[in-house]
């Protein structure tokens, strides 16, 4: 079985994607934020159809900056409708994101119809027609996310696990949450163009989940979520082209296949190992029983 | 006066019960803070209609049946791997929206290949409802019908659906089936998702549950009530949204119903929480100034 070019380079590309976004899927999922992956890929649309009509080019770095701004408005609108009291935090969410969504539709439709803006394509993306390069921008994504990561180490550690004593110790919980926002949103809005906006969340959440089965520490939580990605997407892209499919769906589904055999695997939360260590307690249990009389 | 001139009214009256049905049932998810289901279900979906339009079962009612299928499995999916502790369930809810997609749309990308234009055709119908110029007031009845069912079952289940809600500990003492009244929860809300989806399609149904029930929220506080209001107001962004999308449409752009019902629906939960007496933000703020003065 050999391996063509062009599923060579798709390879690359999805697996440093996938790399790229496991790292601050790791803090999203930890701070119980998974779905602001899914809410931030929805948005996108929005901030990229209101730069196209602002900056009138398709080919621009600013339809990038205004999705990532529309990302980080979605976040900056649900903790402002939070702090009203009056909705909770799920229901902010659920407000804002389709909200956004529903605007980028309807201006497209309306003002943009015969453009290159297709809205299938900006959805599903389109890794298939990776060239040589593609896969560069976002290991340089990856390496800055791990910097970012490794320099702010303990900082993420401690408002992620107790904000409170972050607080009082001096640390700005609330900084460090629009950061690592402002971290999700650029690697959600790098990624998207691969792999399209929704699915982009696959590689947020799932590899962080799957690592999470396995570890209880930080560091290799992150380091194992990284692995699981890369695996997940290369695995992906080869199903995709031995059944000449869409290949960031069929990232996100191997993916998620990965996860579910975790899941049953994983020698500590996994559901045989939980299932095996309940019946040795039971046994021993009974046994004592049988003992004592 | 507006929209009498074709038949678009019988259409918008048809979205404006639909809209009834998802923004009643849309006030369980917001109650027991599950707001986000209604995204997993509606996503969901889209693997089941894949599937059913591969296996040659393309009438209406085997597409619906399929998404309801589909959008049941994942929430199954989220409750066996939140109570089996394999993530928690913002999570859950992520990893099952994103894998059922993924899915969908490899079966979808399947089809085009195979069938060619006519089922591509139908991807973007499902991803964000139709036009609002080719909805006839036929293709809703059978949408109608389960949604009648739906508020069928909350208006039989009322009371248990109600302890369940705000006090599950209670209804388990009670002895009260509560696996199986959660279970026909659950199936009542694939219900309201199903229905909405010609009309507003996948991506946006989760806004029709979530946000008629947040603006209710803020005018009453008594559980029936808050189902009446957030009928009122489902049924009247979506009267609305739909009228709208079809004067648009009318001036030569397709525009789908779904973004047009959601904005108007977001309108009404974001003036709610402006406005409404009691809770809104402006009236809170008029009374605190006022006493500040005294």
């Amino acid at each position: 079985m050999t391996i063509g070019e062009v599923e060579l380079h798709a390879m690359l590309l999805t697996a440093s994607v996938a790399a790229a976004c496991a790292v601050p899927g790791v803090f999203l999922v930890l701070r119980r934020l998974a779905m602001v992956s899914d809410a931030m890929g929805h948005v996108l649309l929005f901030g990229i159809v209101v730069a196209y009509g602002v900056v009138g080019s398709l080919d621009s770095l600013w339809l990038k900056v205004g999705a990532v701004l529309s990302a980080l408005l979605t976040v900056i609108l649900v903790e402002q409708l939070q702090r009203t009291r009056l909705l909770r935090e799920d229901a902010a969410l659920g407000l804002v994101f389709p909200a956004l969504f529903s605007a980028g539709v309807l201006i497209s439709s309306l003002y943009f119809r015969n453009t290159h803006l297709d809205v299938d394509q900006v959805l599903l993306g389109h890794v298939e027609f990776a060239a040589r390069w593609d896969a560069l921008p976002m290991l340089g994504l990856l390496a800055l996310n791990l910097l970012l990561v490794v320099g702010f180490y303990r900082t993420l550690k401690l408002t992620t696990f107790d904000p409170t004593l972050a607080t009082m110790l001096g640390f700005a919980p609330v900084a460090v949450h629009y950061g690592l926002m402002a971290m999700a949103s650029v690697t959600v809005v790098a990624a998207f163009d691969a792999v399209g906006p929704i699915l982009v969340g696959a590689f947020v959440v799932l590899p962080a989940i799957t690592a999470r089965l396995f570890v209880d520490r930080l560091g290799p939580m992150i380091a194992l979520a990284v692995g699981f990605a890369i695996f997940g997407a290369a695995l992906g892209v080869r199903l995709a082209f031995s059944f000449a499919t869409n290949t960031a769906g069929m990232a996100a589904a191997t993916c998620g296949l990965v996860y579910l055999i975790a899941f049953l695997l994983s020698p500590k939360r996994g559901l045989i190992a939980v299932w095996l260590r309940r019946r040795r307690l039971r046994q021993a249990w009974l046994q004592a029983l049988d003992a004592h009389g | 006066m507006i929209g009498l001139d074709s038949n678009i009214l019988p259409v918008a009256f048809g979205t404006a019960i639909l809209g009834a049905v998802s923004g009643g049932v849309g006030c369980y998810a917001v109650v027991r803070r599950q707001s986000l289901q209604g995204d997993a279900i509606s996503h969901a979906a889209l693997p089941g209609i894949a599937l059913a339009y591969m296996l040659g079962l393309r009438s209406e009612i085997f597409l619906l049946f399929a998404a309801g299928l589909s959008g049941g499995l994942s929430l199954v999916w989220v409750q066996a791997v939140v109570r089996r502790r394999g993530a928690t369930f913002d999570a859950a809810l992520a990893s099952a929206i994103v894998v059922f997609f993924g899915l969908g749309v490899v079966l979808m990308s399947r089809l085009q290949r195979t069938e060619g234009g006519a089922a591509a055709a139908r991807l973007p119908q499902f991803l964000f409802g139709q036009e609002a110029a080719v909805l006839t007031f036929a293709d809703l009845v059978p949408m109608l019908i389960l949604g009648g069912l739906a508020l069928g079952v909350v208006v039989l289940f009322w009371k248990e659906f109600l302890l369940l809600s705000f006090d599950a500990d209670f209804a388990m003492t009670l002895h009260l089936p509560v696996r199986g009244i959660s279970v026909l929860m659950t199936i009542v809300t694939v219900l309201a998702v199903v229905v909405g989806l010609q009309t507003v399609g996948v991506v946006l149904m989760s806004s029709l549950l979530v946000a008629p029930a947040i603006a209710a929220r803020q005018w009453s506080s008594r559980f029936g009530h808050l189902m009446l209001y957030a009928m009122a107001f489902g049924s009247a962004a979506a009267y609305a949204g739909t009228l709208a999308a079809h004067h648009l449409g009318e001036r030569g752009s397709a525009v789908p119903t779904g973004p047009t019902i959601v904005l108007c629906v977001t309108a009404v939960a974001l003036l709610s929480i402006a406005f409404a007496p009691h809770r809104g933000l402006v009236p809170g703020y008029l009374r605190r100034r006022k006493a500040g003065a005294a």
